[in-house]
């Protein structure tokens, strides 16, 4: 009974000293000192981060605009009220869909491959070797990979909701047969730049803080040996998944609770 | 490098179609204008009962949409709704001071709405008036209660 206490004392101490590293890690790494040449570290991460993801994230996007458009017609049609489906595709996507799917394939897409990297940079000692000849491996490998990470899911969501409401245009509109005055008319009706729009992009910017955030701490503080980097990896993409579910309905709780 | 240079094209690329991608957003669906705030100018109307009317409601005057509901709030002296709204700026000073504002329903089942219509005073509502001339939400559960009344009365 005692020894069962202990081990979840010692569980508990085990998560608060996690928690505590990842906090002093992302402050350590965020707010440093920028390092020479900094610029183009940041670009090539944006590059390997961002504009890589942008195949995967577009692809989802539109294909998950067009099932949108497809259920949404089939049940507003019976009310009568198919005009309504621009207005139910935007806010669905710029609302909720768009930041929580793009943020999910982010973790699955980037946020595993920084994890691996980093880690099998820890594995082969050469974060050590950088504190050896004095280079600071937070601002050097790290900094880079989260700022790159925090400026691109934001984008890849704006894509997202783009290709998104275009793909339900293609089915509603010119499948399905919506007005399609009534489609692009209804949704500027009843989207709001800042209510929704802008909500959406915080939401993003959320989720790109703490998906990088956990992927490069996950690299950063694994056990540096080939399953330690497996299970890193696998630990990174169920993290920021469930991390992105139970903030999304805080941020969701926060900002549409209030509206009625 | 000259893989960078390609490299930073793409990142270039990327984040202006991530910006493009925010102004279509802006334009084409949230319907952002850009000269709207001193576009405009302000309408009061207190209504009795505003049943469904939410703020960002649209004003029409004959159909055509002229401008939205800025805000509702209740008046605690005449314990009615003050609506406040923001109408074009092209018909500042046209509006006749009998004008009426109606709200209305558009569909069985749709969205509510003000409805202006214009009056035959020569006086002219000026900026931040008062329409005195409101007709509220047809509420169908009054409605369906009347009816209900009125046929147990015979």
């Amino acid at each position: 009974m005692i020894e069962r206490i202990s081990r979840l004392g010692r569980r508990g101490c085990d998560l608060l000293e996690a928690v505590g590293r990842a906090g002093l890690f992302l402050a350590q790494s965020m707010f440093g000192r920028p390092t020479m040449g900094g610029i183009s570290l940041w670009i090539a991460q944006v590059y390997m981060v961002g504009v890589l993801s942008l195949a995967i994230i577009l692809v989802s996007g539109l294909f998950i605009g067009m099932v949108l458009a497809l259920q949404g017609y089939t049940i507003l049609v019976d009310f009568g009220a198919a005009d309504a489906l621009g207005q139910m595709v935007s806010l669905a996507l710029l609302r909720e869909l768009a930041p929580v799917v793009a943020a999910l394939l982010f973790a699955g897409r980037a946020g595993s491959a920084l994890t691996a990297e980093i880690g099998l940079m820890k594995a082969t000692e050469q974060l050590t070797s950088m504190e050896m000849i004095g280079v600071d491996p937070l601002r050097r490998i790290v900094a880079p990979r989260l700022w790159a990470g925090f400026v691109s899911l934001p984008l890849l969501t704006i894509g997202f909701s783009v290709v998104g409401i275009y793909g339900g245009y293609l089915v509603g509109v010119e499948w399905l047969g919506v007005f399609e005055g009534s489609y692009w008319g209804n949704m500027q009706a009843s989207v709001g730049f800042f209510n929704d729009i802008g909500n959406g992009i915080v939401k993003s910017l959320m989720f790109a803080l703490v998906v990088t955030w956990i992927a490069v701490f996950q690299g950063y503080d694994l056990i540096p040996t080939s399953e330690g980097i497996s299970r890193a990896t696998t630990r990174t993409v169920v993290y920021s998944s469930l991390a992105v579910l139970g903030l999304d309905f805080v941020l969701t709780a926060v900002m549409f609770g209030g509206l009625s | 490098m000259k893989r960078s240079k390609t490299m930073e094209l793409s990142v270039g690329l990327f984040m202006l179609a991530g910006i493009l991608g925010l102004v279509f957003l802006g334009l084409k669906v949230s319907g952002l204008d850009l000269q709207r705030a001193d576009d405009t100018f302000e309408l009061r109307a207190n209504f009795a009962n505003i049943g469904g009317l939410k703020p960002r409601a649209r004003v029409t005057m004959a159909g055509v949409t002229v401008g939205r509901v800025e805000s509702i709030d209740l008046n605690t002296e005449w314990y009615d709704a003050e609506v406040v709204m923001s109408l074009d700026n092209e018909l500042s000073g046209m509006l006749p001071d009998d004008s009426t504002a109606a709200i209305l329903t558009s569909g069985l089942l749709g969205e509510q709405y003000i409805g202006l219509s214009v009056g035959g005073s020569p006086e002219m509502i000026e900026d931040g008036g008062v329409v005195r001339d409101t007709q509220s939400a047809l509420v169908l559960e009054e409605l369906i209660q009347q009816f209900v009344s009125n046929l147990t009365k015979d």
